[in-house]
């Protein structure tokens, strides 16, 4: 165990955790976006930036969803230095999502209503952190969806920005990772639709041979196949039927 | 070509290089470098081959092809050797006289020779050209004297002496040499290269490499470019010694594809000296191994960045990554490695061969040795410039570059490249180097120097970067992707007749925040434009703001008044 502090209050931490976790093992609060368990960490949204002071006195800035906790760290997570960079954060997030409800909560949180920079049009909730693509490739393993382009005009994209992208399983992870619900996912009858910002997909379910349930997309189901060997007729009951 | 077993076979081998030529022959250098090229050098040289053979003059001259050195403002250079006689702003009709007079009956052609600005006389030598005669041309003076293709012609100069001497020092030893030499990196951080090395050979793993970036990006700037085009054994002598110090098998050159002449000269100096067994298996007989591959850089500024230069030398997407775990302890494939700067690399055989103290001599208390400068912009003698570090801006931007043509006046100077910053009049007697730039708000960058002068408006330069960054942005980081985005608007807004009162004041915070939160270096020194315009020039930014006006003449606000 490490033992540094956090906000002054001393804390044990398992080797090989980050900041974050550490705090949050401890109800710390630090916000963050484009964190996520699932995925290697990735520092993109900057929100989770914390003052650390190292145990040979070095002073500066890191994302705690990165940097990992070190005997006699000493941490500061809300000093008036981080909720500076916060606010002018969400506000730059306000301008680039001002339809998210998630943005908006945080930045009313952090003190702020509205944004004195250029809002961004097109009900745009995507705030591109890339949970969905990294969920997608790390956890998933199929890189369906990926980023595109660089800077400002970097986007969630299927391969060659076409509207359909042929690796989709349509499990819809990306819904599931997604923090400002940029990605929504929504299954009536047969039918799986999962909107993208910039296209829809749908996809056909399979259903249970016994109930009638639909319980997963077929695509989905053929992919779990082909991974873990097993044949196609195992999959003919939905999980709550089979024995 | 056997390979050489032994530094007494490649002394033997310089030697029986040196004997076959003769020092007295005249021999014409053509500049062959990517600027002189478009001005027709590559027709200039066949005009040459074809016009000694016509005169038949073979017996009497040799002509070469030789990379940069520097004076791209009066190209095609032609300098003929040994008397060093320059001619300037050579084309092709110029091609027969030059033979005839100066080769055939020993006269000078008198109207190709450089005319001194200051004095108005004519200057016969390329020694004595002002340009010249003030630089200290340690590393780039090599260009003039090669022929990029020919390995022997840098075995001639002495090359590889260096890498000799190295294989009979122990790695701990060459490290010593470089921490005393105080040398840093000439990419823009300026961190200790021999501090690097040493953290990279103390780094667990067997497997190490050692990189070269070749990826120079910044607009204006093209001193890796020459260096490379023009005497790319320099480059890998210094990197093969470089490998042997820090424990390495495997090298990389990362340049990028937009740089073709630099790309095809590397390749060639690769297989020669493979050829010559000075790289690839059993070096000099020495039991130390070490092979280098070239790979091309498909253009993005952010993959100058040593994390997304790794990234994407692996194959993937050219994207930063948090560096709390430093590339020399886990880089490329996650092993430790080694990455500097093309001129760092070329600085490294100088320094081996003459010791880390005498080149500790050279340059300041903080910044030792020379830089190359590329100067550009408002300015009589673009070109490349080397000078100790510490040389003030004034003598770089008057005495060398030879002031701002057309009468005009000084306003700026920016140096470090795009994030860099723009340095007024009153602080040209800043002594360049590393801790004096940064402190002025500027930074040294890979040395990038753009030159602007009185009909410059500041605002729109600091527009100019600011979009410059904002379209090479990788876009991963919120601060730096959304921040550019919206300093970009702001810029423009001042610069169409749309500034409000609160711009300057938004400009700083989020310039702030950027310096703060950004991933990487590109979105921390991303708003040093904007910064140090707003520091040294604000009364501009008042101007468009308050009064619409552009003080310099160049923002024109004609959409706010139709409105």
């Amino acid at each position: 165990m490490v033992k540094l502090t956090i906000n002054g209050r001393d804390i044990k931490a398992a080797e090989g955790t980050t900041i974050l976790y550490a705090a949050r093992e401890n109800n710390i609060y630090i916000p963050t976006l484009c964190s996520n368990e699932a995925v290697a960490p990735y520092g993109a949204c900057r929100l989770c930036l914390v003052e650390i002071k190292t145990a040979r006195g070095r002073e500066r800035l890191v994302t705690s969803c990165i940097y990992l906790v070190e005997e006699g760290l000493n941490v500061q997570t809300d000093t008036e230095k981080i909720r500076k960079i916060r606010r002018m954060l969400l506000e730059l997030l306000l301008a680039r999502c001002p339809d998210s409800e998630v943005v908006q909560d945080l930045a009313k949180k952090a003190g702020l209503d509205k944004t004195r920079f250029v809002e961004q049009t097109g009900n745009n909730k995507c705030i591109l952190c890339a949970n969905c693509a990294r969920t997608c490739e790390e956890v998933v393993g199929v890189a369906a969806i990926s980023l595109a382009k660089r800077g400002v005009e970097r986007e969630m994209t299927t391969p060659f920005s076409e509207d359909f992208s042929e690796a989709c399983i349509g499990c819809g992870s990306c819904s599931y990772s997604c923090p400002t619900g940029a990605i929504s996912m929504e299954d009536k009858n047969s039918t799986r639709v999962i909107k993208w910002p910039h296209n829809t997909m749908e996809f056909k379910l399979k259903k249970c041979s016994v109930c009638g349930q639909y319980w997963a997309p077929e695509k989905q189901i053929e992919y779990i196949a082909k991974i873990s060997g097993t044949p196609i007729s195992d999959y003919d009951k939905c999980p709550d039927c089979r024995e | 070509m056997a390979k050489l077993k032994s530094p007494g076979e490649l002394e033997a081998l310089r030697s029986s290089i040196l004997k076959k030529r003769d020092p007295d022959k005249p021999c014409i250098t053509v500049c062959n470098g990517t600027g002189c090229q478009a001005y027709g050098s590559k027709s200039i040289m066949a005009a040459f081959q074809d016009e000694v053979k016509k005169q038949n003059l073979g017996a009497k001259v040799d002509v070469k092809a030789i990379g940069c050195p520097g004076f791209c403002e009066r190209g095609t250079l032609v300098v003929i050797k040994p008397k060093d006689i320059f001619y300037q702003r050579v084309r092709v009709k110029d091609v027969p006289e030059i033979l005839s007079e100066t080769i055939g009956k020993g006269n000078v052609v008198n109207r190709l020779l450089y005319t001194d600005r200051t004095t108005n006389v004519k200057v016969t030598r390329e020694g004595e050209v002002p340009f010249y005669k003030r630089q200290m041309r340690l590393i780039i003076g090599n260009n003039g004297l090669i022929d990029p293709t020919s390995i022997d012609d840098y075995l001639a100069i002495g090359g590889y002496t260096a890498l000799a001497k190295a294989l009979k020092m122990s790695p701990e030893q060459i490290i010593d040499e470089v921490k005393k030499s105080g040398l840093r990196g000439r990419g823009g951080a300026g961190f200790p290269t021999g501090n690097k090395w040493e953290t990279t050979r103390k780094a667990h793993g067997d497997t190490k490499y050692v990189i070269c970036n070749a990826d120079e990006g910044d607009p204006g700037a093209f001193m890796d470019r020459s260096l490379v085009e023009g005497n790319p054994h320099s480059v890998l002598e210094g990197m093969i010694i470089g490998a042997y110090a820090i424990g390495s098998h495997e090298g990389y050159i990362y340049v990028r594809n937009e740089y073709p002449l630099a790309v095809r000269h590397m390749r060639i100096a690769i297989e020669q000296a493979e050829a010559y067994g000075l790289l690839g298996e059993n070096i000099l007989g020495s039991g130390f191994s070490f092979n280098i591959k070239i790979k091309r850089g498909g253009g993005a500024f952010v993959c100058g960045e040593s994390t997304a230069l790794m990234a994407s030398l692996e194959g993937r997407v050219g994207e930063p990554r948090a560096k709390y775990i430093h590339t020399s302890e886990q880089g490329l494939w996650g092993k430790p490695s080694n990455l500097n700067n093309v001129e760092t690399w070329a600085n490294v055989p100088l320094i081996i061969n003459r010791g880390g103290d005498w080149y500790a001599k050279i340059g300041t208390k903080g910044s030792k040795g020379t830089k190359i400068f590329a100067l550009v912009g408002n300015i009589s003698n673009t070109g490349l410039v080397e000078v100790p570090m510490g040389t003030t801006l004034r003598e770089i931007v008057f005495d060398i570059g030879g002031g701002i043509p057309k009468g005009r006046k000084f306003k700026a100077v920016q140096t470090g490249g795009p994030s860099g910053g723009m340095i007024p009049e009153s602080l040209l007697d800043l002594p360049v180097d590393f801790d004096e730039l940064t402190r002025a708000g500027s930074m040294m960058g890979s040395g990038g120097m753009i030159v602007m002068d009185d009909k410059t408006c500041m605002v729109d330069m600091a527009r100019y970067y600011t979009t410059f960054l904002e379209g090479e942005s990788c876009g991963k980081c919120l601060p730096c992707r959304e921040g550019l985005r919206q300093m970009k608007y702001i810029l423009d807004g001042i610069t169409e007749g749309r500034g409000k009162e609160g711009d300057i004041g938004l400009l700083e915070e989020l310039s702030a925040t950027l310096i703060d939160a950004s991933l990487c270096a590109l979105g921390n020194t991303a708003p040093n434009p904007v910064m140090s315009t707003i520091r040294h020039f604000r009364d501009e930014y008042e101007a468009h703001i308050k009064e619409k006006k552009c003080p310099a003449g160049v923002c024109t606000f004609e959409a706010v008044k139709v409105k």
